[in-house]
């Protein structure tokens, strides 16, 4: 079993913030691909698609037949822990800080051999399943870990490293206000975050979960309005410093696309929510979150972003809203690249048409506040990048990958049918 | 994979010889330039020699820290003009492969002298660069993972080889403390203080298995020879050392889930055949030593023993100078200090000086037959370069 974590102590503030450093981050291109597959949790390797042979390391071409088409496969992670070594000296300054660090050889059931990082709860000879996560670099690594639970498997301190995990971390909230911000707290609180503070934007008016979000347990109501910059301010002046899990889940949403509205009006308040007050909290959290990546058990880890799977491609009922996720879509891609220095992981969840008054006239299936919440959950306990919940939104993403273009067609094919 | 040996019958080396083994004395830092230890050792060669450098028109190197160099910018900083050049990107495997490459192309005229050198430069951060950036497949596959080198790699080796055969941490520590004694002997060793059991095995853990006296020393340093025809040797009153065969091999079985064995295994037998002699005619053994686990698969798959009987082997055999196996004469790389790629070329350089008489004070008193092997490059779990040569020469007078 692992020893469990403790709630952190309360922080010295006489003493310096431990840096962030990071593991290598270089890659081939072929590797990226092991990214990609973590950035979902997914395990996959290469497989030869002539003569079937699995590789690994990732190849530019097969290890047996010399064909170059390897497509990445969801592939069995079971195998056997063959050899294993706890590194107590090392050259990167990231695992000098935190040896003794155990690494191992799996040899997976289906052949390839893989050098590995050993969770705890693993002895060498033992059947294994393997994990694919992003580590602190951004980049995928694989973790050893037991075929079967054991005893807070999860706070093992190397697989930590590799998720966003809320227990004793701090949670921002943005918008009390959300449909889906009750579901939210209330999820956190089950997964043991310290503290919740949720942003609620003009307090005068009132809101129905206005009391039940008070009655969740950790939870602290502080004033947030992310279209005033200074509202933000003064939030990160009190807070900035112990926001460990940012979640930015204010959004604006009205039907319409670009004929069915007379003027800009509503444009421009679904890009000041859903695009300027990404960018306004990223301006103003983002720096102290970077600069906190390795705080301790309470480090900054995660920045989360509940977006429309509609920001891949345009849903024309919704158009002006889809655009405006497009637009929180890429900028979430600059803000990845900015907090990677500080190790902090930006997650994304997509989800289609949600339970709520905007999407009313919609036929089902409509995603629940608690399906959201309950993924934003999961997503961080395994360090995603990319989540989408629901059908909808699983559907939208599959055939995106298939052929955007062709997608593009069927979304004008479906406009005005439901709406 | 192709069958173990090749179909037609190889050629022998006769006619063709090494000579005028140099090494430049190895220093833990170094603020010179890898460029600056190969010239040393070059001239130091030559002017062993007595040949001028004009006269080299043939030239072999191996070093992993002349970025942005190559022996193709080698040729003009040192003034060489050869009309037949290498540049061996083999590690451990380097000193053999150079020797077999320039054998041939004395012995098919395409050049009449080959000046094989090695050499690297240690600065303060070299072997951290050199680590992040050392193969593709350690980039992506292996670096990421505690970042502990060679450490860690032959960590998983040693666990994996001591759960296998029931070898201990003793049976490797007989390996260190041996070639400890023949560094006391070398004047010119990193290592100058005797090494005991005791230490060995009280030594501070590195990467488990492996503690501190199980790995090498990164330093600077550089080693030459020259391959030439017999008749210009005498010419020239060089004492010589005959090469009587030679092996390389690269990625050998591929399917082997951990490295147990190297591809000195299939191409041992032809390795003995073309030289004809046999594993109990060996005088001394020159294996690749940056960690002992890979010294006793060296014995294992060099036919001194069987796969697992290493353990055993060197519980039972002296690897001393003065011992029935003298093995890594001159402390190899464990005490003599790991000079890069200059590591693949210590036991062959020291094995010529052997056969040739010419070793001094690690001087074994019977030293006709001298076996090398060379063992290089960890490109992800495993090194992909294996290479052995059998040379013979009429030892001390």
């Amino acid at each position: 079993m692992t020893t469990p974590v403790v709630p952190p102590p309360k922080k010295d503030p006489q003493k310096r913030t431990r840096v962030p450093t990071r593991p290598s981050h270089f890659r081939s291109r072929a590797a990226l691909g092991l990214a990609a597959a973590a950035a979902e949790g997914r395990f996959m390797l290469q497989r030869c698609s002539e003569c079937g042979t699995l590789q690994y390391p990732p190849r530019d071409a097969c290890a047996s037949c010399l064909s170059a088409d390897l497509p990445w496969m969801d592939v069995s992670p079971k195998g056997k822990l063959i050899a294993g070594t706890v590194v107590r000296t090392s050259t990167n300054v990231y695992f000098r800080e935190r040896t003794p660090w155990r690494v191992g050889t799996v040899q997976l059931e289906e052949g390839p051999s893989i050098i590995c990082h050993v969770h705890g709860d693993v002895q060498t000879g033992e059947d294994v399943v393997l994990i694919n996560r992003l580590d602190k670099s951004g980049q995928a690594v694989f973790l050893a870990i037991p075929q079967g639970r054991t005893a807070n498997m999860e706070d093992d301190p190397q697989m930590r490293e590799l998720t966003c995990d809320p227990k004793f971390r701090r949670v921002l909230i943005t918008d009390a206000r959300a449909p889906n911000a009750l579901a939210l707290a209330k999820a956190f609180a089950q997964a043991q975050a310290s503290i919740i503070f949720i942003g609620e934007s003009e307090s005068w008016r009132s809101y129905p979960a206005h009391e039940e979000l008070r009655a969740v347990p950790k939870v602290e109501i502080l004033p947030l309005d992310v279209t005033d910059t200074g509202s933000v301010l003064e939030l990160c002046g009190e807070i900035g410093g112990k926001t460990d899990i940012l979640v930015n889940n204010a959004r604006y949403v009205r039907p319409g696309g670009i004929m069915n509205r007379g003027d800009v009006i509503f444009a421009k308040d679904e890009m000041e929510v859903n695009f300027f007050g990404l960018m306004r909290l990223a301006q103003i959290f983002g720096p102290a979150m970077r600069g906190r990546g390795a705080d301790g058990q309470n480090s900054a880890t995660a920045w989360v972003n509940v977006l429309s799977v509609y920001a891949w491609s345009n849903m024309p009922d919704y158009g002006s809203f889809s655009a405006s996720n497009a637009a929180a879509l890429s900028l979430s891609q600059c803000l990845r690249a900015e907090l990677s220095a500080g190790g902090v992981r930006v997650m994304n969840v997509f989800s289609g048409p949600t339970e709520d008054e905007w999407h009313q006239p919609l036929p089902p299936p409509k995603v629940a506040p608690e399906a959201i919440a309950r993924s934003v959950i999961s997503g961080l306990k395994d360090g995603l990048e990319e989540v989408f919940v629901g059908d909808v939104a699983k559907d939208l993403i599959e055939r995106w990958r298939a052929g955007p273009k062709i997608l593009e067609r069927e979304m004008i094919e479906n406009a005005g049918q439901d709406a | 994979m192709t069958g173990k040996a090749g179909k037609r019958r190889r050629q022998g080396y006769e006619g063709i010889v090494a000579v005028a083994p140099a090494s430049v004395p190895y220093q833990r830092y170094s603020i010179e330039t890898a460029h600056w230890w190969i010239a040393r050792a070059l001239r130091a060669s030559l002017q062993q020699a007595g040949i001028a450098p004009r006269d080299v028109d043939g030239f072999s190197v191996a070093s992993f820290t002349l970025f942005p160099d190559t022996a193709v910018g080698l040729t003009q900083h040192l003034g060489l003009t050869p009309r037949w050049l290498d540049h061996i990107p083999m590690g451990g495997a380097s000193g053999v492969a150079a020797l077999r490459r320039a054998a041939r192309a004395v012995q098919a005229g395409d050049a009449d002298v080959v000046a094989c050198v090695s050499g690297d430069t240690n600065h303060v951060d070299s072997f951290r660069r050199m680590l992040s950036s050392f193969s593709r497949f350690a980039q992506d596959a292996s670096y990421p993972y505690g970042s502990g080198g060679p450490n860690a790699c032959f960590a998983l080796l040693t666990d994996y080889y001591m759960r296998e055969f029931g070898a201990t941490r003793e049976d490797f520590g007989r390996i260190c403390v041996a070639q400890r004694a023949n560094a006391l002997r070398n004047p010119h060793a990193v290592m100058k203080t005797p090494l005991t059991m005791q230490q060995y095995i009280e030594a501070r853990p590195i990467s488990d298995p492996i503690h501190l006296f199980d790995c090498v020393m990164p330093v600077a340093g550089a080693e030459a020879f020259l391959v030439m025809r017999e008749e210009d040797a005498r010419a020239a009153g060089l004492p010589a050392a005959h090469i009587l065969s030679t092996i390389e091999r690269h990625n050998a079985f591929p399917d082997d889930p951990i490295q147990i064995r190297g591809g000195w295994e299939m191409d041992i037998d032809e390795l003995y055949a073309m030289a004809g002699t046999e594993v109990k005619d060996i005088d001394l053994l020159q294996t690749y030593d940056d960690y002992p686990v890979i010294v006793m698969m060296q014995i294992e798959d060099l036919g001194f023993c069987g796969k697992g009987e290493g353990p055993a082997f060197v519980r039972a055999h002296d690897l001393t100078i003065d011992g029935d196996l003298p093995h890594n004469t001159s402390g190899g790389q464990l005490s003599a200090g790991q000079a890069g790629a200059a590591g693949g070329f210590i036991g062959l350089v020291e094995a010529i000086r052997q056969v040739t008489g010419q070793a001094g004070p690690t001087q074994v008193s019977k030293a006709r037959q001298a076996l090398v092997s060379g063992f290089g490059m960890i490109n992800y779990d495993r090194g992909v370069c294996s290479s052995a040569a059998i040379i013979a020469g009429e030892g001390p007078a």
